[in-house]
């Protein structure tokens, strides 16, 4: 029996690859254990070599492994790319119909099992990927019938008919692994909980987190990987009255935005790299303008068109300082699809509270990795407007015929926002440099209050919980390990395996980048003899970032990754151990 | 009730004396007041240059954005509020060239929003360059030689887009200018109003004198009939664009805001923006 295994699906794009993992993990949910999936894609709609790993466990997981248990191949390209990361005992199984081989130096055992033609004698071709779920969960010990739900659920629409010819194709793709089963080493799961989680990709829970603030509008211009967003929110808007417009470019969702947020509504928008980059003068115009607005950007592989499918971790210091001139904003980055939906919440919270930009850092393997989240909490959804004079609120009538003061200095810099149509509310709102009442205005004096005002408002920090998730018992640590977006759980698990040889580790996930925690860092890196700044991309920025921020810098070491895919637990593990016996890497 | 005079405010224009464009920021006071509007009714997003300064000369909410960028913010904004009206301006250069690709779009996507570009055919604000709307061999500081790209005809482009509602008009003529105004507003859906508003200081060749002797009020063609949109075309094209009044209005066509599912009378604003726990549950259930 195992605590926990890898099992992986490969083939052409447009295989079904994406349904079988999506079956078998949505099932294995429903039965209690804890899963974390990873798409491996490319940017076309059909063919080229995709494959989605998923790994299973009794316990939470939050990465995908160094290893794999099973792998299911739908061509020949699938296991020579796959096989390498198969366990000693590891099987495959491939479809009998491309007559697969195992390439030298693999110790996996190969079964080759008919999904092509199983599916075809159950009816559809293209049910071989029902096969394929059929073949593995014989392996995995999960019995045919936890599947009716998910099948009917999934099939309902095109009819009992195809519904059952789902579940036959997955009972015979069992069976014929079954008849092998007494020569096979033991992949059985032990038995889960049977705790009813959420399974999510990180998207999923920026929309739902979207929605559950109360954003009724979204703007965005589709690309990889933050589609999911809008296409999540479109589906459920209508119901909230709100709705998503797909605009022409990013340039027009940001200002769509910026508009509606002026307007009293929030919203949002979501890009990667190349729409932030577009975005970046309007970001400039919210600031400037003190008009709240959420942005999310999930990070891919740059720079321009870059790696549009894969992991990257290299906008940090584009978002902290892309837009010309100088503004308040607020930088935040989730680790975990459960972050994601609470502090998008609070995304929409600090816009208004601070009235400024905020963006939400996510990455792509935290944006698309989908991962088994505890149930979420209603009664956390808090929902704070700050100083917004409601719609409804009676203003008293301005004296002279005066605009109002909605650019009021204030102790906290922060002014009574009011919104258009509210009687005795005029004011003018200007890009450029203006007095409290909004006119334009080039008075030396009134330019350095209205700077001042602006950025202090975030001066004395931010009203965002847990700016820096910390993993962190050791007073004297030979090592401290800082992360952030989705490399929480890769930390964790290298983390776990020096702990296991007894070496004092510290993690520190950094989840509010600006404004930065500098305290709390740097209490961190005073503890530890080293500190390894683990990050998807070559230059170092957040190294950099905490460089310019904290000091230290002799204890600082920067490592790397910027070949397109997330760090393996191993590859973290390797680094601190090479950093802790030669002293660096 | 407001009268036009409640549209002013205290703030002086910085348009050089005889700009088309003060002719403009009347004609919208005039117009708002017409229309039975007060100034807390009233938001104008305006872009940037020498015309995107109106939004602030109006005794109404303005929002002065970003070069090129008025019609997105415009959009937003009425999409929050829908009791608004929403006027968004701005010039030439504004609206057929850095932000082209956003009147294009506004069009087809036909928000209840108007639209008033004041067309002087040049670069005033940033001191004499060629415009999209320059003609060939109009020379400019940036132009030397001439202009030798085309100037983009906005009226046969909207109709080619697929515009509910197109109409132009003069700074010198201040009724019509209001009246078109006036209809643009009450028009359901996108309205593109483009008004011949002269630069005094950096177009020498189209001017008031100019405007008076080539532009033909639509009024005066016998016949002419703003809901048919073949004719509309061949009018334009047989006048190389310079006529007057509604060019175009379809009144059949449905504004975006009635076609988006679910979307209320009730402005998104003006609604609770908390989920109950029995949505809630029922989102998250989605994900099991």
């Amino acid at each position: 029996m195992k605590k926990q295994l890898s099992w992986k699906v490969g083939g052409q794009q447009g295989e079904g690859i994406d349904s079988a993992g999506e079956i078998l993990s949505t099932a294995l949910n429903r039965k209690g254990y804890y899963l974390y999936g990873y798409r491996h894609f490319s940017s076309r709609i059909k063919g080229g070599h995709s494959n989605t790993k998923i790994r299973i466990s009794t316990k939470p997981v939050r990465s995908i492994s160094d290893e794999l248990d099973i792998l299911v191949a739908f061509d020949q390209e699938t296991i020579d790319l796959n096989a390498h990361e198969l366990v000693k005992d590891g099987i495959i199984l491939a479809d009998a119909k491309f007559n697969p081989t195992i390439p030298e130096g693999i110790s996996a055992r190969l079964i080759a099992v008919p999904f092509t033609k199983i599916a075809e004698e159950v009816g559809m071709a293209q049910m071989k990927n029902m096969v394929a779920v059929g073949a593995s969960i014989a392996l995995l010990g999960i019995p045919v019938e936890a599947f009716k739900e998910v099948i009917e659920e999934r099939f309902a629409r095109k009819g009992q008919k195809v519904v059952d010819k789902n579940m036959d194709a997955i009972a015979r793709g069992a069976a014929f692994v079954q008849t092998e089963m007494a020569t096979l080493p033991d992949f059985k799961l032990e038995p889960s909980d049977g705790k009813q989680r959420l399974y999510m990709i990180g998207n999923d829970a920026i929309a739902f987190g979207a929605l559950a603030a109360g954003a009724r509008l979204m703007a965005a211009y589709p690309i990889t990987p933050s589609s999911e967003i809008m296409e999540w929110l479109i589906k459920r808007l209508p119901e909230f009255g709100g709705t998503v417009v797909q605009t022409e470019d990013e340039i027009a969702a940001i200002t769509m935005v910026i508009g509606a947020n002026y307007g009293g509504v929030r919203a949002l928008t979501a890009s990667a790299g190349p729409g932030l980059s577009l975005m970046t003068e309007a970001i400039g115009l919210a600031g400037m303008t003190e008009t709240p607005a959420v942005i999310v950007n999930t990070q891919r592989g740059g720079p321009s068109t870059g790696l549009p499918t894969k992991q990257e971790q290299s906008d940090v210091l584009a978002m902290l300082y892309s837009t010309h001139g100088e503004i308040p904003k607020i930088v935040i980055a989730p680790s975990t699809a459960e972050e994601c939906f609470y502090d998008t919440i609070e995304a929409f919270n600090l816009a208004e509270e601070y009235q400024c930009p905020v963006i939400i850092l996510s990455d792509l393997a935290l944006s698309l990795g989908k991962q088994t989240v505890e149930p979420l909490d209603y009664d956390r959804i808090q929902i704070r407007r700050g100083k917004l004079v409601p719609l409804d609120e009676e203003l008293p009538e301005l004296a002279n015929s005066e605009l109002f003061p909605r650019y009021e200095f204030t102790e906290d810099g922060i002014s009574r926002r009011v919104l258009p149509g509210t009687k005795y509310g005029l004011h003018h709102v200007t890009g450029v440099e203006h007095d409290q009442t909004g006119r334009p205005s080039e008075s030396p004096i009134n330019r350095k209050k209205m700077m001042d005002k602006r950025l202090s408002k975030l001066k004395n920090g931010i009203n965002f919980p847990n700016p820096v998730h910390l993993d962190a018992k050791h007073e004297e640590a030979d090592l401290l390990i800082i992360g952030f977006c989705s490399t929480r759980g890769t930390i964790a698990e290298a983390m776990e395996r020096l702990e296991a040889e007894g070496l004092k580790v510290n993690h520190a996930h950094i989840r509010q980048i600006l404004p930065f925690p500098t305290e709390i860092v740097a209490e961190q890196m005073k503890k530890a003899k080293k500190v390894l700044v683990v990050e998807n991309n070559a230059t170092g920025q957040l190294t950099s970032l905490i460089k310019m921020n904290v000091g230290m810098a002799d204890k600082l070491v920067h490592f790397g990754k910027y070949d397109g895919n997330p760090f393996l637990p191993s590859e973290i593990y390797n680094q601190c151990k090479e950093l802790l016996v030669h002293g660096h890497i | 009730m407001a009268t036009f005079k409640d549209f002013r405010n205290k703030v002086k224009p910085n348009w050089c004396p005889g700009c088309g464009d003060f002719s403009v920021l009347a004609a919208m006071q005039r117009a708002f007041a017409n229309l039975g509007l007060e100034p807390e009714d009233v938001a104008i997003v305006s872009g940037i240059g020498c015309s995107g300064r109106i939004s602030g000369y109006v005794n109404a909410y303005g929002f002065h954005g970003v070069h090129g960028r008025a019609l997105p913010i415009a959009q937003g904004l009425k999409l929050a509020n829908r009791d608004l009206t929403v006027v968004a301006a701005g010039g030439d250069g504004d609206g057929f060239a850095i932000g082209m690709g956003h009147t294009v779009h506004a069009i087809r996507r036909n928000v209840d929003i108007t639209y008033i570009v004041m067309d002087n055919q040049v670069y005033g604000l940033t001191k004499g360059q060629t415009s999209p709307r320059s003609a060939m061999g109009f020379k400019t500081k940036s132009t030397p030689a001439g202009s030798i790209e085309a100037a983009i005809s906005p009226m046969e482009m909207a109709l080619t887009v697929g515009a509910g509602f197109v109409a132009q008009s003069v700074s010198s003529d201040l009724k019509q200018l209001t009246q078109v105004i006036e209809e643009g507003i009450k028009h359901k859906g996108f309205s593109l109003i483009n008004v011949f508003s002269p630069c005094v200081t950096y177009n020498k060749v189209n001017t008031y004198d100019w405007f008076k002797e080539n532009l033909v009020s639509l009024s005066e063609i016998e016949g002419y009939d703003p809901s048919d949109r073949n004719m509309a075309m061949q009018t334009l094209m047989d006048h190389n664009g310079l006529v007057t009044g509604i060019i175009y209005q379809n009144k059949d066509r449905k504004p975006y805001e009635d076609l988006i599912k679910g979307f209320k009378e009730e402005p998104l604003a003006k609604q609770d923006i908390k989920i109950s726990k029995d949505q809630f549950d029922k989102l998250a259930a989605e994900f099991m």
